[in-house]
């Protein structure tokens, strides 16, 4: 188990080894991670989602082969490819702050990552909310941050989605804007109980 | 098939006095993601300052960070490159309304794998200074077993938490 230390002044509690608390919590579940191996990929899923939980988290690490600029990711639910999607977004590069959002778009447009020009072994990151994704009455609301750092070169950005049905969400699917994931790309998906 | 629960608190600490530093040391690689959130306050006479966060003590330049801050009437974005000063949050200090603390949730994912850098992405609200959002790298492809926050200015107040959690995915 982890240890902990403070170096003056800490009234420091620890878990596990520590107390007799609990080390887990019983509201977040782990349902299944995908790493993408040595050919890399041009898409992920998830696909039987139980409607067990309250919301949906994916968190992960990400990087293509797209040689020229940042790419970002396209987010849709239940192989849904119609015009139910859109989206707003807050972004910032380093130096220009810029909002953007399209409606009726086919996919959810997500975060920024590193491709093949930039620093090797940077990987970008992102948390994905999908609140609320068992409900049948009403459309499904996305949130996400993501965003990565190549030293010299970087984004992070806010973003909001909506898809425009009230089925529940059983399966995503994530696809790069461009080109393919490398290996070691990862994405897990987490149930929040309500 | 769900794996089972999973978002286990590791640590946590609330300081009773002001603190130089604080550390999460010896954690483990057993997860996939950390958490870290950290409720902050220094206090030095500012109404903001830095709080760094050192991974396994490496005070080489190896990280940088692009963040994006909105402070209530501008929206700006901007980096560090290879900076020895960490990964940084922005926090109120004592010129703050007392009780007055910063909010950040970083996350460490996949700060265990051996293959890549490591990338860290957080979130802030400073009730002084605004909204803040942050993606980092740190140049390194060792698991990350140790977290230190320091105030470079001054200490970091009484009251202040921080708490780590793992997060393990099937």
């Amino acid at each position: 188990m982890p240890l902990i230390s403070t170096l003056s002044n800490a009234s420091a509690r620890g878990y596990g080894m520590f107390s007799g608390t609990p080390a887990a919590t019983n509201s977040y579940e782990s349902i299944a991670t995908v790493t993408v191996g040595a050919g890399g990929s041009s898409s992920i899923s998830f696909s039987s989602i139980p409607s067990t939980y309250k919301h949906l988290q994916v968190r992960g690490i990400i990087r293509d082969t797209r040689a020229t600029n940042p790419d970002s990711l396209l987010l849709t639910f239940n192989s849904d490819s119609s015009t139910n999607y859109s989206y707003h977004y807050l972004n910032g590069d380093g130096s220009i702050v810029d909002a953007a959002a399209a409606a009726s778009a086919t996919y959810i447009f997500l975060s920024r990552f590193p491709g093949a020009n930039q620093t090797a072994n940077a990987f970008g990151g992102i948390v994905i909310d999908m609140l609320e994704y068992a409900n049948t009455n009403t459309y499904k609301t996305t949130r996400s941050i993501g965003g990565y750092d190549s030293n010299g070169a970087g984004a992070v950005k806010l973003d909001s989605g909506n898809w425009r049905s009230t089925s529940a969400i059983t399966s995503l699917t994530l696809t790069p804007a461009n080109t393919s994931f490398v290996q070691y790309s990862s994405f897990a998906l987490y149930g929040i109980k309500g | 098939m769900p794996a089972g629960s999973t978002y286990t608190p590791i640590a946590t600490t609330t300081l009773g006095s002001a603190a130089a530093s604080y550390t999460f040391s010896s954690i483990s690689g057993s997860y996939t993601d950390l958490v870290l959130v950290c409720t902050t306050r220094v206090t030095g006479a500012v109404d903001n300052d830095d709080v760094l966060v050192t991974l396994n003590s490496d005070t080489g330049s190896n990280y940088s960070a692009t963040y994006l801050n909105g402070n209530g009437s501008t929206a700006t974005s901007g980096r560090n490159t290879s900076t020895s000063k960490g990964y940084w949050l922005y926090v109120v200090g004592n010129n703050a309304g007392s009780s007055t603390y910063t909010v950040d949730v970083i996350n460490f994912n996949n700060y265990s794998n051996s293959t890549t850098y490591k990338t860290i992405i957080s979130r802030t609200a400073n009730s002084s200074n605004g909204a803040a959002a942050r993606a980092g790298l740190w140049r390194s492809t060792a698991a990350i077993t140790s977290i230190t926050l320091n105030c470079p200015n001054s200490n970091l107040a009484a009251g202040s938490t921080f708490t780590l959690y793992g997060i393990a995915s099937a």
